[in-house]
């Protein structure tokens, strides 16, 4: 069962000083499985990145990598998993070629130059090669660590944030990459703020406050919160805002301009209340489909009030 | 499954490319790496003056009466001198000053209580290390003194008939080494050493703690490269680096301060590279305790200042009390010290210079090994 897991970590913590940064965390990855990782800022999800690593190393609990315990043979798993940092950590003082190049020496990788022109010919960096890294904007400087982490051919990749200041068809053709790479049995973890990305995962995991709120494929995520959903439309949403969100049976809003999204655990409740707020303020009410924004919300709200 | 085990020269090169090319592109650095040198041995090689005592002195005495004790402990009574040895010959005397064991050689010749009574005027001989001459100086100013103040003591009785006169015997001096006492013979070579000491931790010092602070280091630490690969391979540009500051400090010294050079000069490039090494190593272990640059720059300030006090570049260190002797034993300056001022003025051959030159290789292996016990392989 553990050989088609990539990632099979169980009750990791890890205390900064004082603080828990990293609550009894279990993750497992299949093999050729995009699996998301999200959560706000400061929530743990680098922490745990890293204690996957093994750059950092947990206070407690265990896990494997590649088959490789990740307290024990961290030297092995370096070897083949492909770890991009979410700061930019190459050398601003290197050219692009010299750090690909670097990547390339470090892995003791047969055929270097011909393999560093590919790669620069895939980035379109190749009239580029011999810039200094600094002088890349953060776009190109985020596609130069992709291709570098990538360089090696790992087995596993630990993207964190690999798309921050990325534009959006950027992104698009990372993604397809992405699942061109899982095609062939490259598992990934990526950890994002986007939900478009989020949703285009096999699986994702939340968490919040260093916990793991909820993880499985996206719909299973959706359907375990037991949350309905409803759009409001109309014009007057800012000024029944107020009236809606203290409503009963109403757990949380999001508005988008024109739309509203409200989310309660009482379908029947939630249902009630906004036809009584609806025809107040003329608007519509729709049923909709819960998305995983809308749980997401939600599952930081809980987290918040615990 | 390959076994994750042993050095890999691949990346260990890598770790020296990727280091050169940095270098290169650090054009201030660069330009301290000539500058520094120069401005340094111009300014301190006029400025650096000493004036010691208790200097380690052996005795060749084929002649035991009350008047050579008498000679034996006025001087001793100047503060200037230490007897710490009774040597057989002349042999002995030149080796011992040559190894620097001691700083002089006094010589009373056989008979000579029974010459200065026949009024034969007999010499005692002092074969001063005048490598130091202002260590040196003062105390053959005072040894000059003592026939006037032997005869006080010892010409009486009978042989009052002979304090009359002019002093009954002379003391004539050999300054070996730098006959001129040119004051820069001595701090010129020292001085190589000091420069390259203070350049070469300064700049290793910083070479692991700025890929701390630059973010890269979590980079490296993600890549299979082991702690000794990535040392090692920050060090050796600064190999070639210290070798080209020795050299500049050669041509200034050679030119500039016009030094005599008696050595070999592939003997001082091997020890310039054995020293430069082990300031290397003392750099990089700096460099992996401190969480930053500035502690590092503190680090290497702390480290820096008792290699200029004790190790013999400043103060003679014979001369030093034992405890600042012992601290100094431990510092690869104190040897450089000698190594260097040997080759230059004594023409030192290797064997004369081994009890000087091993004692860098340990300091070396041994800070090497802190250095990567050291070495954070994680970010925690």
């Amino acid at each position: 069962m553990s050989d088609d897991l990539a990632i099979n970590v169980i009750n990791l913590n890890k205390f900064f000083g004082p603080k828990h940064v990293v609550k009894d965390v279990s993750l497992q990855v299949k093999k050729g499985e995009i699996y998301g990782f999200l959560g706000p800022n400061g929530s743990g999800k680098t922490t745990t990145i890293r204690m996957m690593c093994g750059l950092l190393t947990p206070d407690s609990g265990s896990g494997t990598c590649l088959g490789y315990d990740i307290l024990k043979e961290s030297a092995e798993i370096k070897r083949h998993v492909g770890y991009m940092t979410q700061k930019f950590s190459y050398w601003d003082d290197l050219t692009i070629r010299e750090n690909l190049d670097f990547v390339a020496r470090m892995y003791s990788m047969l055929g270097r130059s011909q393999i560093i022109n590919e790669t620069l010919e895939t980035l379109g960096l190749s009239d580029r090669a011999n810039q200094l890294t600094g002088s890349l904007s953060g776009g190109w400087k985020q596609r130069l660590a992709l291709a570098a982490s990538m360089l090696h051919k790992p087995d596993l990749l630990l993207l964190d944030e690999p798309t921050a200041g990325v534009d959006p068809s950027a992104r698009r053709d990372f993604w397809e990459e992405l699942h061109r790479l899982a095609a062939k049995g490259i598992s990934v973890l990526v950890s994002t703020h986007y939900m478009d990305e989020a949703e285009r995962c096999h699986k994702v995991a939340y968490i919040a406050y260093g916990k793991l709120l909820a993880q499985g494929a996206a719909d299973e995520v959706i359907a375990s919160q037991g949350l309905s959903t409803f759009i409001l439309k109309g014009t007057n949403l800012s000024k029944a805002m107020e009236r809606i969100e203290s409503a009963p049976g109403v757990q949380q809003t999001v508005l988008f301009g024109t739309m509203m999204h409200v989310s309660g655990l009482d379908k029947d409740l939630l249902r009630q209340s906004l036809q009584a707020a609806a025809s107040e303020y003329g608007l519509e009410v729709e049923e909709a489909d819960t998305g995983l924004e809308d749980i997401f919300i939600h599952l930081m709200k809980q987290a918040d009030s615990n | 499954m390959k076994r994750f085990t042993g050095f890999s020269f691949s990346r260990w090169w890598s770790i020296v490319i990727k280091e050169f090319l940095q270098l290169k592109r650090d054009r201030i650095t660069f330009a301290m790496i000539v500058a520094i040198p120069v401005l340094q041995l111009v300014l301190f090689g006029y400025v650096i003056n000493t004036d010691p005592k208790n200097m380690p002195t052996a005795i060749i005495s084929n002649d035991s009466s009350v008047m050579t004790r008498t000679i034996i402990s006025a001087m001793e009574q100047s503060g200037y001198f230490k007897f710490v040895a009774n040597l057989p010959n002349e042999e002995a005397g030149k080796a011992a000053l040559s190894r620097g064991k001691v700083l002089f050689v006094v010589n009373i010749p056989t008979n000579f209580t029974k010459r200065v009574i026949r009024g034969e005027y007999p010499s005692i001989l002092v074969e001063a290390d005048a490598t130091d001459p202002t260590a040196t100086a003062m105390a053959l100013a005072a040894v000059m003194q003592l026939p006037s103040s032997v005869v006080t003591r010892d010409l009486t009785g009978s042989l009052a008939f002979l304090a009359g006169k002019s002093a009954p015997f002379e003391v004539r001096v050999h300054r070996l080494y730098n006959p001129e006492a040119i004051n820069q013979y001595n701090i010129v070579p020292g001085l190589m050493g000091v420069i390259l000491t203070m350049m070469m931790v300064l700049m290793t010092g910083l070479a692991i703690t700025r890929e701390r602070e630059r973010g890269t280091m979590e980079n490296l630490l993600a890549m299979p490269v082991r702690p000794l690969e990535i040392m090692t391979g920050k060090i050796v540009p600064y190999i070639a680096i210290g070798l080209i500051q020795a050299t500049i400090i050669l041509l200034v010294a050679l030119l500039l301060f016009r030094l005599p050079f008696f050595g070999n000069i592939l003997l001082l490039y091997f020890v310039v590279l054995l020293f430069v090494a082990a300031n290397l190593t003392v750099g990089i272990m700096l460099s992996s305790i401190a969480g930053n640059q500035l502690q590092a720059m503190q680090l290497t300030m702390f480290y820096f200042l008792p290699n200029i006090l004790i190790s013999g570049f400043m103060f003679p260190f014979l001369g030093m009390p034992k405890w600042a002797q012992y601290i100094g034993s431990i510092l690869p300056l104190t040897y450089f010290n000698r190594l260097v001022r040997g080759i230059f003025l004594k023409g030192s051959s290797f064997s004369d210079l081994w009890p000087n030159i091993w004692p860098m290789m340990v300091f070396t292996a041994i800070v090497m090994t802190i250095a990567v016990k050291f070495y954070k392989k994680t970010l925690d």
